[in-house]
Parts: structure tokens; sequence; C-alpha cells
């Protein structure tokens, strides 16, 4: 029995001592906490710069002080959130995308931005200020944004085919297709396709989105995340939607008798991941240094193109050597003239749904996924 | 005699399973301690019922074969199909795993080393890779129809069927099924196998009347090691089911995603509860023919 108490109470204690953990441990040394999507900064790989290592050395011949700088990875901004809000870790940067943003804003997750310390905010586009998720511009500085597209392989699809939503719901290529295997971007396609808002409240509008997708489902070869890639790459399927960015990649790496292309439909989706500082941060000035950092121009053209997503900052995409690398092509699918950015944004993109919708839409997808 | 040494041993391994103990406590028990906790309260932790009664009456309509639109209960659908491509997974494991632990355990000592250590090759690479190898084996033009194209037949689907995924569940959970059924083969009483023989048995009667209940523990724990994993996976199902086949495992990581912890906690409380039944049942229903069982 005294050995059963000493084990409980044994356990006890490490289980406090792990929920204690966290936001209390500081030591000497300056550290950065950094928390950001995988693969989502220049690493040192392939030659790129090593921007943590830049950041550290800049730090120190700058103010003459030795830092280390902890990056950690995220796969999702909900399991960033998760860990966020569960209170028992401490972050000092974090890039979330636009919709997570508003949601911790609102919760009082973030805190408001000193830019005397970020003066290189000045060089972030017109466009990327007052957008919904932070529309008096406290907590955040945009890191990349994107915009949605479709690729298709141009020795499959006949061209009079492309050009909207419809190219997803073509009987003609079925068993081709691909959707997304995520709710919130399976219902976009949908929702762009017969034109209802993203955004809407109204379950009567998501269940005929949903009925689109039950009526899509036939022609789906699958439902896909990041197997889109080696799906598009080697011709397995000939029509699929995701980011700019990613269509590099993948045309980088198709096989020759494949031949990828990428259009923009009519409306689509837009994203924009921001750095931001949530109120758990220890460090919040050296937090504001980082943030000024990356977007100073060694290491903003550096992150451009080693992500190869659309930069806010005019350091970047007015540099000569960056639309040299990127070539002209890039150039115009990457940063495309889709109208008023800030209008377009702000209508089109996601934003958080109500804890009810996020329900109803979860019932909605299983429907449509266990037809 | 026997038993009296086993329980001697026993109380004097206790204290060495104090830091397995400790272990099993913070991250097994606590954890489904909580499981039970969130899957009967609400969002603002008041005691509620109501994610139980949800996973048994959520209906949705589902077309049929013929085009017509029928009523179907959601979740218990979901758990149907779950548990039909797992007990098809653990069947085809026991049927390739069983002769493959009984050969194993009587080859020689040498050769035994070397069929072990094949077996369990593959279980030092990571299980994510594994499987998305089989994706490149199994696609449309993959390695699998490439070589049947060698031979001039024509190429065959096998990504995103039944098939594929049955696949990916019997050879990842498989050397679950033939550890188990190997390690109580090799401690089996060769003296009873004689006797039987001995005794004018003849070897099929052998393998059915001595061998086979003999082994029982070893299949029990191999059916559990199997039928565990593959009811709930959800990776294997949305890779080389082309993220057709939504299982209890989709279903719980969907709840999870959409932050509804609630609900996901109470889909995996009752998918626990179902299999502690299941297996208890199995045991209960095979306890006469195990060596040292309960029943007389």
């Amino acid at each position: 029995m005294k050995k059963k108490i000493t084990a409980l109470v044994l356990a006890l204690t490490l289980s406090l001592s792990f929920l204690l953990t966290g936001c209390g441990s500081s030591s000497d040394k300056l550290v950065l906490n950094v928390y950001n999507w995988g693969e989502y900064i220049s690493d040192g790989s392939e030659d790129s710069l090593d921007t943590i290592k830049a950041f550290e050395e800049w730090y120190e011949e700058n103010y003459g002080t030795d830092i280390t700088v902890n990056y950690s990875t995220y796969a999702s901004n909900e399991d960033m959130y998760n860990k966020i809000s569960g209170g028992a870790v401490s972050y000092d940067v974090i890039i979330p995308s636009d919709y997570m943003i508003a949601r911790m804003a609102d919760e009082g997750l973030l805190q408001p931005l000193n830019f005397d310390n970020i003066p290189n905010a000045e060089y972030i586009d017109d466009s990327f200020h007052g957008l919904y998720y932070d529309p008096e511009d406290k907590y955040t500085v945009p890191y990349t944004y994107g915009v949605v597209g479709i690729i298709y392989d141009a020795n499959v699809v006949d061209a009079q085919d492309v050009g909207s939503w419809d190219l997803m719901w073509n009987e003609k290529y079925a068993d081709n297709i691909l959707q997304y295997n995520n709710s919130r971007d399976a219902f976009g396609t949908a929702m762009y396709k017969l034109g209802i808002d993203v955004n809407t409240e109204d379950k009567a509008e998501w269940q005929r989105a949903a009925d689109e997708l039950i009526a899509q489902r036939p022609l789906v070869k699958s439902y896909v995340m990041d197997e889109i890639y080696n799906m598009m790459e080697s011709g397995e399927a000939a029509i699929g939607s995701y980011y700019a960015g990613d269509y590099f990649t993948m045309q980088e790496a198709q096989a020759d008798h494949v031949d990828l292309r990428f259009y923009y439909p009519e409306p689509t989706n837009f994203f924009i991941d921001a750095m931001c500082i949530p109120t758990c941060a220890q460090n919040k000035e050296l937090a504001e240094i980082f943030i000024n950092y990356m977007l100073s121009e060694e290491a903003a053209i550096a992150n451009a193109e080693y992500i190869n997503y659309a930069s806010p900052n005019r350091i970047v995409y007015e540099n000569e050597d960056y639309i040299e690398d990127m070539g002209e092509d890039a150039m115009e699918i990457l940063y495309p003239d889709l109208g008023n950015f800030s209008e377009l944004y702000n209508k089109y993109a996601y934003r958080s749904l109500s804890v009810e919708m996020l329900d109803y839409l979860n019932t909605l997808w299983e429907t449509v996924k266990i037809n | 005699m026997k038993k009296h040494s086993v329980k001697s041993r026993n109380s004097s391994c206790r204290s060495a399973l104090a830091p397995y103990s400790i272990w099993a406590f913070l991250f097994i028990l606590v954890p489904m301690l909580f499981i039970a906790y969130y899957a009967f309260t609400d969002n603002d932790f008041r005691f509620t019922t109501e994610n139980i009664t949800r996973f048994f009456t959520t209906v949705s309509s589902v077309r049929a074969d013929d085009g017509t639109l029928k009523e179907v209960h959601t979740y218990l659908l979901i758990f149907r199909r779950s548990l039909k491509l797992a007990v098809i997974s653990t069947l085809i494991c026991l049927l390739i795993g069983y002769p493959l632990a009984y050969r194993i355990a009587h080859a020689k000592k040498r050769t035994q080393q070397t069929m072990m250590t094949l077996i369990m090759i593959p279980m030092w690479m990571n299980f994510l890779i594994r499987t998305y190898a089989w994706m490149t084996i199994l696609q449309d033009a993959g390695v699998f129809n490439t070589l049947i194209s060698r031979f001039g037949l024509p190429p065959v689907r096998i990504i995103g069927t039944e098939t594929a995924v049955i696949i990916g569940m019997v050879y990842d959970y498989l050397p679950y099924m033939v550890l188990p059924i190997y390690s109580v083969m090799t401690k089996m009483d060769n003296s009873l196998i004689e006797a039987a023989h001995d005794l004018g048995c003849g070897s099929l009667s052998v393998l059915r009347r001595v061998i086979f209940p003999l082994s029982l523990p070893g299949v029990i724990s191999g059916i559990t090691m199997v039928l565990i994993p593959s009811i709930s996976t959800f990776y294997i199902s949305q890779k080389l089911g082309n993220g057709k086949f939504f299982l209890i495992g989709d279903a719980i990581e969907g709840q999870y995603v959409a932050n509804n912890l609630h609900f996901a906690a109470a889909m995996a409380f009752i998918l626990m509860v179902i299999l502690l039944v299941l297996m208890a049942l199995v045991k209960h229903s095979t306890s006469r023919y195990v060596y040292g069982g309960d029943a007389k």
C-alpha cells in the first residue's frame, strides 16, 4: 500500500511538473522561440540562406549579445492553436493563416505589435492593410500569400474546357479529377463554382454545396492532400486545384508524358500567412526584431525563393535578381493581376466559421464521404 | 507446485514493474480517463450523454446503387464498414501468419533467427513511409501494373479499392499476428504432441485437437493486435483508398480537426468499449479450449 502511495505521489509530481514547464523557465541567455509551418523558411539546404543561423549572427553583430533561436514547426493551424491555447507552451513568434489569426485575436491570444521595432513593415504592399483578420493592422505583418488555381495536364485536357471551376465537374474527365480531402477546401471549390459566399451562415447554401460534391464524387479519382504532388507529377490524375507556388514544384518534377499548366478560375480563394506574437511570448522586443529581420532584403528574398509562394514585401517582388530567378512566366502566375486585391481578398477568403457552422460543415462532409 | 513458483516470482517482479506502472498510469490510464471525461461532457464541461447518443442516432441520406436516396445511421454505417475491412484483414493475417509462425517455430534455430529478422526488418521503417511506398506500387501506372504489362496483361485498378486498403493493412499488421503465435509455439510442450501421435492421433487431428488449442492464447493476442489498429486506422485507408473510404478513424480525426473534441472523444470511447466487449467475447468463447483456461 505504501508503495502504491509513493508511486501515486511520484506520478502526480511528474504530471504537475509537465504542466508547469513552458511559460515559467528562463535562463540568462536570450532565447527566441519561433513556431512556424514545416518547410516554411529558407533553411540552408541547396545553398540557400540558413535564416535562423543568419539571424543569430546578425543579432550578435548588431547588439553584441549571444542569442539562441529555438525553431519548431507545426503541420496545421489547428495543431498550433491547440498547443498555444492549451497554455503549457511559450512561443515568441508564430506564423498562422488569416482565419486562425482572426480567431486568436478574438480570443485574446495575440499581442499588439510595437511597429517602432519593425521599421521594415513599411515595405509591405498597400493592398495588405486593413484586411479582415486584422482590420487595424495591430497584430500582424504578412509573410506570404497565395491564390488557389486549377492545375491540369494539357496532354489530357482540351484547351476549350479550361477556364472555370466547371473543369472539376466535367464528366469527360471522370476518374482524372482530384478533390481536396479536407472539408473546407472541398466545399470551397463547390461554393465558388455555384457562386455561394464561402463564409455564409445559411445552412441551405452549405447543403447545396454538399449536393454538388456528392454529384462530383463518381468523377473523382482521389481525395487528396499532399498526395496531389505525386499524382499530378506522374500523370495518375489530370485535374486538381492547389496554390500557384505548389504548381511550380509539381511542374519541375513532372514526368515526360505530362504537361502541367495552371489557371485562375473566378472567383477563387486567397490565403495570407502572417507573423504575430502570442500572449505567452517571453521576449516581445526580441520577437519584433526577428520579425523585422524577416522583412529585410537578405531574409525576405531567400525565404520567398525557398517557399515559392508570393511575397507581400516590395523589397522582394521588385528585386531584379528575384524576378530573374523566378522567371517571367512564374512571376505572372505568382503575382496575378486579378483586380483590387484587398477587396477580392476580404470577399472571397475563408473566415473562421462559428462553432455551430463548423459542426454542420463536418456533418455534411461526412455525408459526402460515405456516399 | 508449478502454480506456486509462478506466483512467488510475480511478487518479486512487482517492484521491477514500478517504472512501467508510472508510465502506464501517466500515458495510458490518465489519457483514457480524459477520453471518458470528454466523452461525457459538453463544451462547457457539464455532464451530458448527448455525444454518445449522437453516435447512435445521427442519420444522413445516401444514394444507393439503384440511384434512390435512403436514410442511414451515419456513424453506425461508418463503424460497420471499418469493422468489415478490419475483420477481413485480420482473417487474412491469421491465414498467412499462422502457418508461417508454425513453420518458423519448427525450423532450425539459425533459420528461425533469420526468418524472424526478415519479419522484423520492415518494422524498422516508419509505417507511413511503407504505406506511401504501396501507393507507388499499386497506382494505375505504378510498379505492379508496369510489371504485369510486361507479360502482356491488361492493367488492373487496385488503388482506391477495398483490395488496396486490405493489402495495406495486412502488410502493415502481419508481424503483429506472427510474433505472438510464434512465441506460443516455441514454448509448446512437445511431449504432448508426441503423446498424441503415440496414442494414434493422425497428423491433421494433432493439429486440430492439440496444436491449435495450445496455440490459442497466441492466436487471440495476435487477433487483438491486428484487429484493433486496423479498425482505427485512417492513414492506410486515406492513402491506399484514394480518400474514398471513410472509416471510423477518419471520422474521429475529422471531428478533432473541427475542434469537436468532446464528440471525437465519445467516438473513441464507444470504439474502445465495443472492442473490449468483442475481445471479452472472443476470450470467453475460446477459454475452454485454452490450456490452463478458466473453464473447467
